[in-house]
């Protein structure tokens, strides 16, 4: 075990885990951030998709050893209140289903409106082509997006 | 499934909660339910399908009895609710309903939640109405026939005076009816048929919403579980490495599996990949035996046909010409975005369960058997689940959980990897379809003869299924392959394959007879009117009607313009008729789906916007499957394990539109979770046999080439 001060969501957290932990886990089972979901493990779905440094990663394949002083945001600290123009917008245009690979949709989502701020369909695609919806839902995502774009885009 | 009607003899129970509000639900709680319920504290549900608490601040609360897959009934039942009862959506506050012996089908599956709550959800609106009613009549001293409702006031017409359900809360809990209430003209509704968000959604976004795998409890161990692949028993194993992983609390063996428990996720991965496992070969089964069995099979009639009208050998035989086509259906695994889990405390003859399922009473039910303990000493809780598709059917994940408590006398909270999850069975049956039809001289179908043999499934296919009624010579024979691979109720079971099968052949035929595939099946369709061979499932002007309006919706007969190819497909499922177009163009040897046209007849629309969603998700599920869906087995083990070797559809593959009408109907609200994944399989393929020529008889897609 080792510890390991890592700055979440604005905040200083301390844990000791081993260094080979990889990130989902320590912030689902060490800090309780269980809005970052578990979905395959292998970065293959997105489901625990996080910022880090405003760069979207797979934090099941991110050993926390390798988290460093960098900045990570899960989807608990993307908005204060909720109101980060994409979570708005997926409730306008009423996108989850069973909504478990929502949370990593927006992460990977927001992540790709920080640098561009009116992606068309086909830059929506490619960035998000690496999140997995069994339900299907990716049609009203692709929607989602673009009407954050029209309200103002990034946060 | 069974339907689910509410007893004549079930009257309304009134009961007082805390603070002077009004519980209402129908009458057929056991008597410890009852006790209970007197008890009547905040948050106490006790009714057998449908129910709602005001308090006395006027706050409704309405109860989702049903699990919530991704379906929307956490949503959409309780709309039913309000509607009758008159309250403001706005307002109203959405609780999911513990399970409960007194509610009549907490289940999701069948896509039958509100196909069988239609009435009795209604009626608990309106039961709850009509005694806040009489509340204020009293109050005034008034005719109750003088007063009505709105918004969730109470309103005396000729007076203009009006009371709060809040305040009237205290009083109606008072009053008991016998009598059923009235029902409202649906012409008057204001909630059903309106375009509601999900009411989750705000949870879901901000990451708030709690599913079973986020569960935690005291003293809780993080568990995972070794299994054998089909076809092996555990011989022995050696724990010692495992024992040395920091975090490794403890090492049970259940029957054939291995549990390691831990204080955190990744300690237990780490000590269960850690154990050295000795195991002892059964019967190895691999696809292509699965293969070899279902082509004999397919070449033997079957001593008892599900369907048999007329003579198909005699038609066959006299057949000017004979069509023969074989399809064949991989094993798909479920894949729910949420991999199996569940909690189990078990202790002192008690056991409390909590996670994901689709079935909660029958988990209930199963847990106490493997216990060996009375259903009544397992609480079992569901949280909100990560898909569900038909795998959390099954009791295996909540059984598995209990027995490993119980034996390590530890709560426990198993997860399943998505390795475990994908390699863990009961998977959509593997089969093979044989389908032969007769032409007689003058160009008409007159017989039409299926064999088919799938894995552990006796009923391959549906046999009051159309074209059955509108062929005279028409038989169906299915023939079960016994298997050590486990099979389950995978989204549209059944119909997911043999609309595929079914309208493809149909398509096939049609390019045999020169007909016009749209025009074919409405010539059948009349022929099954006109003519009727035997029962069908189906509703003739029903059917035909969705079958016109995709084909007015999707131009179809249009081919080959701009490089897009259609195609079409229909199939009727869990009561509701759909029919599609699928635009399709070849780009550079790759399948391309551009447009679904799809038209629907489920009956009466509940939520526009949760019905499209579930439209659509079926759609581009399904679409997904056909072109990339795939398990294979080789010695037992699949071949497939994780995302990077089984590949689900991504944005990029998924139609970027999707158009959808509704039939115009006033008839009663059928199925829409699984309904409009089957007809997209043939609706594809079938435009990919127009581009190109190649017909598709084995799924998935992505086994053929496609010139570049």
């Amino acid at each position: 075990m080792a510890t390991y001060s890592l700055n979440i969501n604005g905040k200083s957290l301390p844990v000791d885990v081993a260094p080979d932990t990889p990130l989902l886990w320590v912030l689902r089972d060490e800090l309780n951030l269980v809005g970052t979901k578990y979905g395959c493990g292998v970065a293959q779905c997105g489901a625990c998709t996080v910022h880090l440094n405003d760069v979207a990663v797979r934090s099941c394949s991110l050993p926390v050893s390798a988290v460093g002083t960098k900045k990570v945001t899960t989807i608990e600290g993307l908005s204060e209140k909720g109101d980060h123009p994409l979570q708005l917008a997926w409730d306008e245009a009423d996108v989850p289903q069973c909504g478990y690979c929502q949370a990593g949709q927006i992460m990977t989502a927001a992540a790709l409106m920080k640098h561009n701020v009116n992606p068309n369909d086909k830059e929506i695609d490619k960035a998000m082509a690496g999140n997995i919806c069994r339900c299907g839902t990716y049609k009203r995502i692709r929607q989602a997006i673009h009407l954050a774009a029209q309200k103002g885009g990034k946060s | 499934m069974s339907t689910m009607t509410v007893s004549r003899r079930s009257f309304l129970k009134v009961s007082a909660l805390a603070g002077g509000g009004l519980m209402l639900g129908f009458d057929a709680m056991s008597k410890s339910m009852k006790e209970e319920s007197a008890g009547a504290a905040e948050g106490a549900v006790f009714s057998p399908n449908a129910w709602l608490k005001i308090d006395s601040q006027g706050v409704v609360t309405l109860m989702a009895p049903n699990p919530e897959v991704g379906q929307g009934v956490k949503t959409s039942l309780p709309m039913l609710v309000a509607e009758e009862l008159d309250v403001n959506w706005k307002d109203v506050v959405i609780e999911q309903a513990p399970l409960n012996k007194s509610f009549e089908r907490q289940v999701a599956g069948g896509s039958g939640s509100i196909r069988s709550s239609w009435e009795s959800f209604r009626k608990a609106g309106a039961a709850a109405r009509q005694l806040l009613t009489e509340a204020g009549a009293k109050t005034w001293n008034v005719s109750a026939g003088d007063c009505y409702t709105e918004n969730s006031f109470v309103i005396h017409k000729p007076s203009g005076k009006k009371l709060s359900y809040g305040e009237l809360a205290a009083k109606a809990a008072t009053l008991s009816s016998l009598t059923e209430a009235k029902l409202k003209d649906p012409k008057d509704f204001k909630i059903i048929g309106q375009r509601l968000r999900n009411v989750d959604t705000k949870n879901i976004v901000t990451g708030k919403s709690l599913y079973g795998i986020d569960t935690k409890r005291e003293g809780m161990f993080y568990t995972m579980v070794a299994r054998p692949t089909f076809g092996k028993k555990l011989k022995s194993f050696d724990d010692t490495e495992t024992r040395k992983v920091p975090g490794v609390k403890n090492v049970v063996r259940w029957e054939n599996k291995v549990a390691v428990l831990a204080t955190s996720t990744w300690a237990a991965k780490k000590g269960r990949d850690a154990l050295k496992l000795e195991w002892e070969d059964d019967k190895l089964e691999s696809t292509t035996d699965h293969q070899e069995a279902f082509k004999k099979l397919i070449q033997q009639k079957h001593d008892a046909p599900k369907r048999n009208d007329g003579d198909v050998d005699k038609a066959l035989a006299g057949a000017k010409k004979v069509i023969e086509s074989t399809f064949e259906a991989p094993f798909l695994p479920h894949s729910a975005m949420e991999p199996m889990n569940f909690f189990a405390d078990v202790r002192d003859g008690k056991a409390e369960l909590y996670g994901p399922t689709q079935t909660p009473a029958r988990s209930r039910t199963e847990v106490a058997k493997a216990l060996n303990i009375f259903e009544d000493n397992v609480t079992l809780g569901m949280s909100r689940q990560g898909g569900g598709f038909g795998r959390r059917l099954m009791t295996d994940y909540s059984v598995e959980a209990a027995m490993i408590s119980s034996i390590a006398k530890a709560p426990v909270q198993v997860i399943w990897t998505r390795e475990d999850d994908m390699q863990g069975g009961f998977y959509r049956p593997t089969g093979m379809y044989r389908y032969r039809a007769a032409i007689t001289d003058n160009n008409e179908l007159d017989a039409w003869y299926l064999i088919a043999a799938a894995s552990n499934q006796p009923n391959a296919s549906r046999e009051n299924s159309f074209p059955a009624g509108a062929v005279p010579n028409f038989r169906i024979d299915s023939h079960n392959l016994e298997s050590n691979i486990t099979i389950g109720p995978w989204r549209a079971p059944n119909h997911n394959f043999i609309a595929f099968a079914e309208e493809t052949f149909i398509d096939e035929i049609a390019n045999e007879l020169k007909k016009d595939p749209v025009a074919l099946r409405l010539e059948l369709l009349d022929r099954a009117k006109n003519n009727k061979f035997g029962t069908v499932a189906y509703d003739v002007d029903k059917y035909k009607a969705v079958l016109k309006t995709a084909a007015e919706m999707g131009n179809w007969g249009k081919q080959g313009k701009d490089g897009i190819y259609k195609g079409f497909g229909a199939h009727f499922s869990f009561g509701t008729y759909v029919a599609q177009v699928a635009d399709v163009s070849i780009e550079a040897g790759k399948v391309r789906v551009h447009k679904i046209y799809c038209a629907v007849d489920c009956g009466r629309v509940i939520n526009p916007s949760g019905a499209e969603n579930q439209i659509e998700g079926g759609i581009i599920d399904g679409i997904g499957h056909a072109l990339f869906g795939e398990l294979t087995f080789d010695k037992g083990v699949a071949q497939q394990k994780n995302f990077n070797t089984y590949k689900l559809i991504r944005m990029p593959d998924a139609p970027l539109a999707i158009e959808i009408k509704f039939i115009d109907t006033d008839a009663s609200p059928q199925g829409l979770g699984e309904p409009c994944l089957p007809p997209v399989i043939p609706a594809i393929t079938n435009a990919i046999f127009a581009a190109t020529g190649q017909r598709v008889r084995r799924l998935p897609v992505s086994l053929m080439t496609f010139p570049l």
